[in-house]
């Protein structure tokens, strides 16, 4: 029972990321009928604005202390970050220590604007194109905004720590008179996820900026022959969910060191969801995202391997994702939830 | 319609000729193996992961490579060459020609590591190829340079197989491998954390981890350890979460974790995160132990390597006259130590050159007799030997330790033990290295 209990809690919180990068997909995928390839590179280049303030906070003054010596017996160069020297070491080290959520505050503006730029500068030439072209262009850009943050940040993944008093694990079984540690920092992303998933929806749902949006995406060419600029307000979608996919980074930083790859490494399997939740349809990609993550949990657990063993599909956990896709798109080729008309123009 | 006219007739014709005669020119009989240097500079290729999940390792192993170079063209303070044992070179390049390098991306992937090298051999005329972080990327690099008749010296490869079932006439270790980490290690583990222990392994799924694994569970079985489980991983897994939860039910009390590079600073942050290291299994401290230790991983995981077991072929902080020669030249190059990777390929190229000198000839076959059983020291070892019947080098095996109160951001590891070579040797046919043979040395051309 006890790892059961962990292993639905390991796929909650894989599926939070899933959903949350299939989230912004659809939106975009919605809105601007563009299959974003980079979407996975706006998740690491979140978790990169958590990399950068933690490296950002570190700055330091050099002194050179005599009396000690470095490996080549040069005199040491003692570094003091300059948050300690300018607000001391209480609040210096709570500002270090605290950098990851801090970092959510700086993200938000960051992603809105690469998202921006993003659409803006290169996507919107794409519109008219053929999906495969849109695939190209996308997987392209991630491939050099990955470069980018290499060449600048290195290869091994950077470890970026939570704040200390979120290190360690809570026995969530306890409550339910199990016995099952779970990671805080894990427990935080799951929630985080939560409240992030429902604002968006929430804000699809309730403001009139929402509703506009929805009617674009329902009939993009009536709205605008009522006088709407709707391709702004898409614009604007595009910041959101370029926005959600880096808070999705920055928070994930703490369970994974990041590096230069982690976009790639979610992008995939993000896109899988997307289409087992159905194209085009928002709750179909956060409740795809869910069981993906789940079943991917529940398969990696040695008693179920061994059953799949026996059945002679070793490694099931590498490809159940892949299986589920498989069946679901035989059985229900539209996804899960997805609706008539999409992509089949 | 078509404009065929005299002159475009003699430049086709002249460039056709150009391109036929190429390749009699490099297989001329007066070159008897390939790629022999004709000019005055000899070309060495550095196939190296520049991108993915050893590409930390890759540009370290690069810098060393290119102070290697640096040093046998007689620019720097010399570094090693003032220690070593052997003393043929003398910064005159070797044999006189001068040194120049090529560079190839292994991309740590075996077919893109095969296609760098095999370009840099036609294309580029390198007589030697040397490098890959990733033994998969060496073993399949060196049975290209096996085929293609240029010596591979090794670099970063850690697996038994390299100079076990996939040995090669024309491949070269220096790196220690997965025998000789479990053989050091075994000893040191059964007296901190006893007889009675029950280890759960995880392993990443390709030749190193597979030979890291069944060398560690033999080792720690000889000492009286129990081994629960065996979960292989994918290399490409970055999320360890699903692999580090079963752990916790197991009623393992000891986490080894056979990974390298990325794949281990996430498991481990994993491992510490799931709070395995403050848990009590069987009324002893859960521990976790990494087989192969690198400081630049040590360095990733950060704070959670501290107490952390684990081998190592070479660490700067020793105090031999070799490493405090070589740390002083790369660390005044670069401002920071090298790492296992870098010391590993530096010597390499040493090596290779010295080798060279003494047979006074490039032919791999020269170059291979004048390598095997050559004895060395001075290259921060100790006494060393590249044993002839499987072109492994045996020497001492350094057992560390995640340090617990690290002075600066490269003072990660502590030397808790050196191990002497008796203790890690093993006869040639051993088990986990027999199968495959050697051959013959291949000239090429």
């Amino acid at each position: 029972m006890d790892a059961i209990l962990l292993q639905i809690l390991n796929g909650l919180d894989k599926g939070s990321a899933y959903a949350l990068i299939a989230l912004g997909l659809t939106l975009i995928f919605g809105t601007l009928g563009v299959v974003n390839f980079a979407h996975g590179a706006l998740f690491m280049l979140g978790a990169f604005c958590a990399v950068s303030l933690q490296k950002l906070v570190a700055v330091s003054k050099i002194t050179i202390d005599p009396s000690q010596v470095d490996f080549l017996g040069n005199p040491l160069k003692v570094k003091t970050p300059y948050v300690i020297e300018w607000f001391g070491p209480k609040i210096g080290n709570a500002i270090i220590d605290w950098n990851v959520p801090l970092a959510i505050i700086i993200a938000i503006p960051v992603m809105l604007l690469i998202g921006y730029v993003m659409e803006r500068g290169l996507i919107k030439h794409f519109y008219k194109r053929p999906h495969a072209d849109q695939i190209l262009v996308t997987f392209g850009l991630a491939i050099v905004i990955q470069e980018l943050v290499k060449a600048n940040f290195g290869a091994n993944p950077i470890p970026t720590p939570a704040p200390d008093q979120f290190v360690g694990s809570f026995n969530v079984g306890a409550l339910i008179g199990l016995d099952a540690s779970y990671p805080y920092w894990r427990l935080i992303y799951f929630a985080f996820s939560a409240l992030i998933i429902s604002s968006v929806f929430a804000f699809l749902r309730f403001t009139t900026f929402g509703m506009v949006v929805r009617a674009g995406m329902a009939d993009r060419e009536t709205v605008g022959l009522l006088g709407i600029n709707i391709d702004r307000r898409f614009t604007i979608m595009f910041g959101i969910a370029a926005a959600v996919a880096g808070l999705a980074g920055v928070m994930y930083t703490p369970i994974n060191s990041p590096n230069y790859h982690m976009g790639m490494d979610f992008l995939v399997l993000s896109f899988v969801v997307v289409v087992v939740g159905g194209m085009g349809s928002l709750p179909g990609a956060v409740s795809a995202g869910f069981l993906l993550g789940i079943l991917e949990s529940f398969a990696s657990m040695n008693e179920v391997k061994g059953f799949f063993e026996m059945l002679y599909l070793p490694s099931i956990d590498q490809i159940i994702i892949y299986l589920v896709a498989i069946i679901v798109l035989l059985t229900r080729p539209r996804g899960l939830m997805g609706k008539a008309g999409v992509m089949e123009e | 319609m078509s404009k065929f006219t005299r002159r475009g007739l003699i430049k086709t014709s002249a460039t056709v000729g150009a391109g036929l005669a190429m390749p009699t020119f490099i297989t001329s009989p007066l070159a008897a193996y390939t790629n022999a240097p004709t000019g005055g500079s000899v070309t060495l290729g550095f196939n190296v992961p520049q991108s993915g999940p050893y590409a930390d390792e890759g540009a370290d192993e690069l810098r060393a490579y290119k102070l290697a170079v640096e040093h046998l063209n007689g620019g720097g303070d010399g570094g090693m060459m003032n220690t070593f044992s052997s003393k043929s070179l003398t910064g005159n390049g070797i044999l006189g020609k001068k040194v120049e390098y090529v560079t190839g991306d292994t991309q740590t992937k075996s077919d893109a590591a095969r296609a760098s090298a095999k370009s840099m051999i036609e294309k580029d005329g390198a007589v030697m190829i040397t490098g890959g972080s990733s033994s998969g990327v060496a073993i399949a690099v060196q049975g290209l340079c096996q085929e293609a008749g240029v010596i591979f010296m090794a670099g970063l490869t850690h697996s038994n197989d390299t100079t076990g079932k996939d040995k090669k006439a024309n491949g070269f270790r220096h790196f220690f491998n997965g025998y000789m980490s479990g053989a050091a290690l075994a000893p040191v583990l059964e007296a901190r954390y006893g007889k009675d222990r029950n280890a759960y392994h995880l392993t990443a799924d390709y030749t190193w981890g597979w030979t890291q694994q069944e060398s560690i569970q033999a080792a720690t079985e000889a000492k009286g350890w129990n081994t629960v489980n065996n979960v292989l991983t994918p290399l490409a897994t970055t999320d360890f979460s699903s692999y580090v939860a079963p752990v916790l039910n197991s009623g393992a009390d000891v986490l080894v974790l056979n990974h390298y590079g990325g794949n281990m600073i996430n498991s481990l942050t994993s491992a510490v995160q799931f709070g395995l290291r403050d848990k009590m299994v069987n009324g002893k401290n859960f521990e976790i132990v990494v087989p192969l230790y690198s400081r630049l991983m040590a360095r990733g995981a950060g704070e959670n390597v501290k107490g952390i077991f684990g081998s190592t072929n070479w660490h700067w902080s020793l105090s031999d006259e070799g490493s405090k020669a070589f740390v002083k030249s790369f660390g005044t190059k670069y401002g920071f130590p090298p790492s296992q990777a870098a010391h590993t390929t530096y010597v390499q190229t040493l090596l290779y050159a010295d080798a060279c000198e003494r047979s006074g000839t490039f032919n791999p076959c020269g170059v291979s007799e004048a390598l095997e059983g050559f004895k060395f020291d001075g290259m921060g070892n100790g006494p060393t030997e590249y044993r002839a019947e499987d072109h492994q080098c045996f020497k001492d095996v350094l057992v560390v330790k995640g340090k617990e109160n690290p002075t600066s951001e490269f003072d990660v590891l502590e030397v808790v033990e050196i191990t002497p070579r008796s203790q890690v040797e093993y006869a040639v046919d051993h088990p986990m290295f027999a199968g495959g043979a050697l051959g013959k040395c291949n000239p090429g051309a």
